[in-house]
């Protein structure tokens, strides 16, 4: 602690700190360009200018940059200073010497932090009439714009996309006045969190292709607060929109999990909303096999007659729709009917990782979290493909080794340059053990490649390494492995804060009970140990905390005549079971009705009746996160369009099957949630409830300065309509309500504050501390509960496979079925092709790009082969949910 | 009784003199005009319907930035932006509810191009308010209005159809990133 004066006003500040961090969390408008909260302080731009004074007795002082300045106890500040705010508008003016006279075609305008400390400083004429530089742009994929001339070279992108995410293809080309912020050449930027540029530029340098093409400015977006469903971490989003279309997906800050950065796979995954081919009314297959419009009415008489001659209903939910929409549904079909849509092997993993989840005997990390670990052990996951996100945490976590090195020579922990210079390539140890090589390899301890039971068996002799009473696996490892396991508990053992990681994506159960295993272990050696296990889908864990019975079941109804009817939520049958079983069991269903938003194939191909439901931006409702965390996400536009929310269809169906239930908006649902399954309870605190009013007003979905209101439909009828009603939210679908620091995080849906207009940095107001957590605490809750008396090491069962095995590799863009239906997101699908290493092609009597035929689960594909020598022998990697591939239980034995 | 009759004296005058005066009107120059057959001078500053104009080369001016419609007080203008394959920004649709304007002129103190301006134009009227509403066929024109010389794209940096990179006014040429020399 040390006390600390800033125009004329003591504070008690952290010392660990630095000058400019600490002023803008006391409320203070300092101007800033190459700090971040997350990158740290270099003192490159020196827009941070603010007089320090020695003692009392000086009269003069010294101007010091605030970013470099620490915080020491007794340190003299002003920031209103004449000669500092003088400097401030002086740097500003050569920062903005070549900057081009382009605000109003910019995609930034209005967002942008450059206009924001313009005007800060009061640099708002230029004298400067001489030629401007000015630069060539690049084409830098599907995701993001680039228009260099605008940069004021602050270096941020270059600090965020090589010193934060590890990117190699983006860097600073040419010299002093030449510099150029770029690829080599033309090329989609090669990092998954690319998009994240789009918000860390403080100007509009580089911007999001994908709003760019349908633009709009910040102030007149209708936003809400999001929860990402492209994974299963549960990142809060901000999607913006303006007359019902999507346009962008932009970055809501969350303490514990996303805080300032996205992935790219949430960020430009969205744009399946817009789609033309989207069922936008209810549907009815006719003679001829077509879907017909139905209208609302007609559809719900429909319905009647189905429901009143089905011999029997059954109901799929999904893992990747809310809460609430699963819940109607199983209350509609009722439980011993529900199922709950996951793959079986999905199912297995799922409900193991829910077992280590609840059993755990350590803590749970949050994503956060994994930052300050300082070893890692990851079992299974790919997780830079499976949970993008962490990949990035992990990613800082690897430099904990850099700020031990700076602590122990004093340098403080904000000072990145010399943190950097010191850490060098020194990281924490991570240690990952997968199927075939990463994007993390390079921070990764000796990449350890194994089919997936023997990862399983490695995190088993983990567990016994730890602990001798953890049992091993029964097949002993060979020396070189079992001396890698003995290093590994070693370094978790002696670590500060050492993680394991563990996912559902290899469907094998057996990877979870060992890292259950390797976690109760460590936890005896070590109190600090976290634990962190990343799932398939957005509500795969809500799914599996419900304990309903897998996709098979539902199958098994329908070929044993015991029902004859499908309901299917927001779900792909295909995703989920062998073409050739859904094939058959549609074909005995007499109906199959489907409540979706997107042309999946079960739309397309098998649906009877389609019901067209709301996606994440048409409803809301709640997803429970991999970590537990209870979270809702609420409707950002009203469609055009007779669409409502998932649960609303159900409760129609139940209507019309003759047992409505009374709910009425979401309140009455999440209650009957958490009647009907206590292990839910506690959703209901995940976001204010529909009723809540702050000084009786609702919470604007819009900024104040949302415009066009009596024109936007004008041309429909010149009386402009009312203001929708949201009877399920606390928000309202305008610019009117409560506008202010005292809004609670979970209804925050878009972040400004005067003064203050681009995303990141706007939201310091509504934080504790810069970077810290938003006033109020973070939205969500984490329901899960740890369950008492369970101390039992679960056996080291493996199921080790003898021949050949077809593994899945997943890919950020292209194997989630929703952000796949993306324009953007499809060009940057990796191409089709089963990996095998060399030996194995050798064996197949194939070279690289020859066409493999192979028979997987009773479907056979054929595609190029691509030599990858990470994989085992024997072991054929299979992309999945692309080219067709989906469906299939993966691993499995193989026979080419 | 002297006063008394001095005040009826001051009294009968002044009602004749302004009698007198009134009278002498009618031999004035008329201030009231023969509307609508005669139509009044308004200042070319005026503000009455508004237009979007043209740059000297003829194309659109409006960059649909939308500050007109963040600035306008009654939210009556609306613009969709969209841009062609040169990457030029221009509106896929400009509308404006003339019958929500109350002609504050803020549009026109808003526009970074001077597209958007104010006429002299005020008569507007209609039966049907509906036919208030201007698309942006109604509001484009076909010349420069009050502005002659401004062409936005001339002066801003990004390149548009025909005109590249440093081909805008106190531009340098483009950097050439793979030069070491100083």
């Amino acid at each position: 602690m040390a006390t600390i004066t800033i125009d004329g006003n003591q504070y008690d500040v952290d010392d660990t700190e630095n000058l400019l961090a600490v002023a803008l969390s006391k409320g203070y408008d300092l101007p800033y360009f190459c700090w971040h909260p997350e990158l740290h302080s270099v003192g490159a731009c020196r827009q941070c200018a603010v007089k320090q004074y020695r003692n009392d007795e000086d009269e003069k002082g010294m101007i010091v940059m605030a970013c470099m300045t620490p915080c020491s106890d007794g340190g003299r500040f002003e920031i209103a200073d004449k000669e500092a705010a003088e400097m401030r508008s002086q740097v500003i003016e050569w920062l903005m010497i070549n900057h081009p006279h382009d605000c109003p075609v910019c995609e930034e305008g209005g967002e942008c932090h450059l206009q924001d400390m313009t005007l800060m400083t009061g640099h708002t004429q230029r004298r400067y009439r001489g030629p401007k530089r000015t630069h060539r742009n690049q084409d830098l994929g599907p995701f993001i714009s680039h228009e260099m001339n605008r940069c004021i070279a602050c270096y941020r992108c270059v600090r965020f996309y090589r010193d934060y995410a590890d990117g190699d293809d983006l860097r600073a080309l040419g010299s002093h006045n030449n510099v150029y912020f770029g690829r080599d050449s033309d090329g989609a930027l090669d990092n998954e969190f690319s998009g994240n540029l789009v918000e860390v530029c403080p100007t509009g340098v580089f911007t999001d292709k994908t709003l760019g093409a349908h633009y709009n400015r910040k102030w007149d977006m209708q936003n809400a607060p999001g929860i990402c469903t492209h994974c299963s971490l549960g990142c809060n989003t901000s999607p913006g929109s303006r007359q019902g279309m999507l346009k962008r997906i932009q970055n809501r800050f969350h303490g514990e999990i996303n805080h300032y950065f996205l992935c790219d796979r949430g960020r430009f995954g969205a744009g399946f909303v817009n789609r033309d081919d989207r069922p936008r009314q209810p549907l009815v297959r006719n003679a001829d096999g077509i879907l017909e419009p139905r209208a609302m009415d007609v559809m719900r008489d429909t319905m009647e007659s189905v429901f009143a001659e089905a011999k029997g209903v059954v109901g799929v939910g999904s893992p990747r729709a809310s809460l609430e929409d699963n819940y109607a549904l199983r209350h509609l079909v009722g439980a011993k009917q529900f199922s709950n849509g996951m793959s079986a092997p999905d199912a297995a993993a799922s409900r193991a990782a829910l077992a280590v989840l609840e059993n755990h005997s350590g803590q749970l990390a949050t994503l956060r979290e994994i930052e300050e670990c300082d070893a890692v052990l990851i079992l299974g996951e790919d997780v830079t493909q499976t949970a993008p996100r962490v990949a990035l945490s992990l990613r800082q976590s690897a430099r904990n080794k850099h700020h031990e090195m700076a602590a122990a020579n004093k340098i403080p922990k904000w000072h990145a340059r010399a943190v950097r210079d010191i850490g060098q390539t020194h990281n924490s140890p991570i240690f990952s053990a997968t199927t075939h090589a990463t994007r993390l390899d390079d921070i990764v301890v000796e990449p350890y490649r194994a089919r997936p039971n023997a990862i399983a068996a490695l995190g088993f002799a983990v567990a016994n390494a730890l602990d001798a009473t953890a049992p091993a696996a029964v097949e002993p490892l060979d020396q070189d492995a079992q001396a890698f396991v003995d290093a590994i508990a070693a370094t978790l053992k002696g670590a500060k804060k050492p993680l394991i990681i563990a996912g559902t994506s290899l469907g094998d159960p057996s990877i979870l009970a060992a890292a259950g295993n390797a976690m109760r272990a460590l936890r005896t050696a070590n109190s600090e140990a976290r634990l962190f296990v990343t799932f398939n889908e957005a509500n795969s864990l809500g799914l599996a905390m419900m304990e309903d019975r897998d996709v098979d079941t539902a199958f098994a109804a329908i070929e044993d005549g015991t029902a004859d009817t499908l309901v299917v939520m927001q779900n792909c049958l295909y995703e989920r079971a062998p073409k050739a079983r859904v094939d058959a069991a549609i074909k005995k269903a007499k109906n199959v009705i489907v409540m979706d938003h997107s042309l999946t194939r079960t739309v397309g191909e098998a649906a009877t009746h389609v019901l067209p439901a709301g996606s994440f931006a048409e409803a809301d409702g709640t997803l429970i996160n991999n970590e537990g965390r209870a979270q809702r996400f609420f409707q950002v536009f009203i469609p055009d369009a007779p669409m409502q929310e998932g649960w609303r269809w159900a409760q129609d169906l139940a209507e019309v099957a003759g047992h409505k239930p009374d709910w009425i908006g979401m309140d009455d649902l999440i209650a009957a949630i958490v009647a009907d399954m206590p292990q839910f309870a506690g959703i209901q605190d995940a976001a204010p409830s529909q009723s809540f009013r702050k000084f009786g007003m609702r919470f604007p979905r819009s900024p104040h300065r949302y415009s066009g209101r009596t024109a936007l439909y004008a041309n429909v009828d010149v009386r402009e309509r009312r203001p929708e009603v949201d009877p399920d939210s606390a928000l309202s679908y305008s610019m009117e309500g409560y506008q202010g620091v005292a809004t609670p995080p979970a209804l925050m849906s878009y972040a400004w504050a005067p003064g203050w207009d681009s995303n990141q940095a706007a939201i310091t107001r509504f934080q504790d501390e810069v970077g810290g957590h938003l006033k109020g605490g973070d939205p969500g809750v984490r329901i899960l509960r740890v369950a008492a008396g369970h101390s039992a090491f679960a056996d080291a069962t493996i199921h080790p496979v003898a021949g050949w095995q077809a593994v899945p590799i997943h890919a950020i863009f292209g194997s989630e079925s929703q952000s796949a239906r993306s324009a953007a997101i499809v060009e940057r699908m990796p191409a089709a092709e089963y990996r095998v290493n060399p030996a194995a092609a050798k064996s197949l009597k194939l070279t690289a790009g020859d066409t493999l035929e192979l028979a997987i689960d009773g479907e056979t594909h054929a595609f190029p082969i691509a030599i990858d020598p990470s994989l085992p022998d024997q072991t054929v990697g299979v992309p999945v949910g692309m080219h067709g591939v989906c469906g299939l239980r993966l691993p499995v034995e193989i026979k080419p | 009784m002297k006063n008394a009759a001095q005040n009826a004296i001051s009294a009968t005058s002044g009602v004749l003199r302004t009698l007198g005066m009134t009278f002498m009107h009618s031999f004035r120059k008329r201030d009231t005009i023969m509307y609508p057959e005669e139509q009044p001078y308004l200042p070319p500053r005026y503000r009455g319907r508004i237009v979007l104009t043209r740059d000297p080369d003829g194309a659109e001016r409006c960059v649909a930035c939308n500050l007109c419609s963040v600035a306008c007080p009654v939210d009556c203008i609306s613009v969709v932006k969209t841009e062609d394959e040169t990457g030029r920004w221009y509106p896929e649709s400009f509308r404006i509810n003339f019958s929500r304007c109350i002609y504050c002129g803020f549009c026109e103190e808003a526009c970074p191009t001077y597209a958007i301006q104010l006429t002299p134009d005020f008569e507007m009227g209609e039966f049907d308010r509906q036919q208030m509403v201007y698309e942006k066929s109604d509001l484009l024109i076909s010349g420069v209005g009050k502005r002659p010389g401004y062409n936005f794209y001339r002066v801003a940096g990004m390149a548009v159809g025909g005109k590249d990179k440093g081909a805008a006014e106190n531009e340098a040429e483009p950097i050439d990133i793979k030069t070491l020399l100083p």
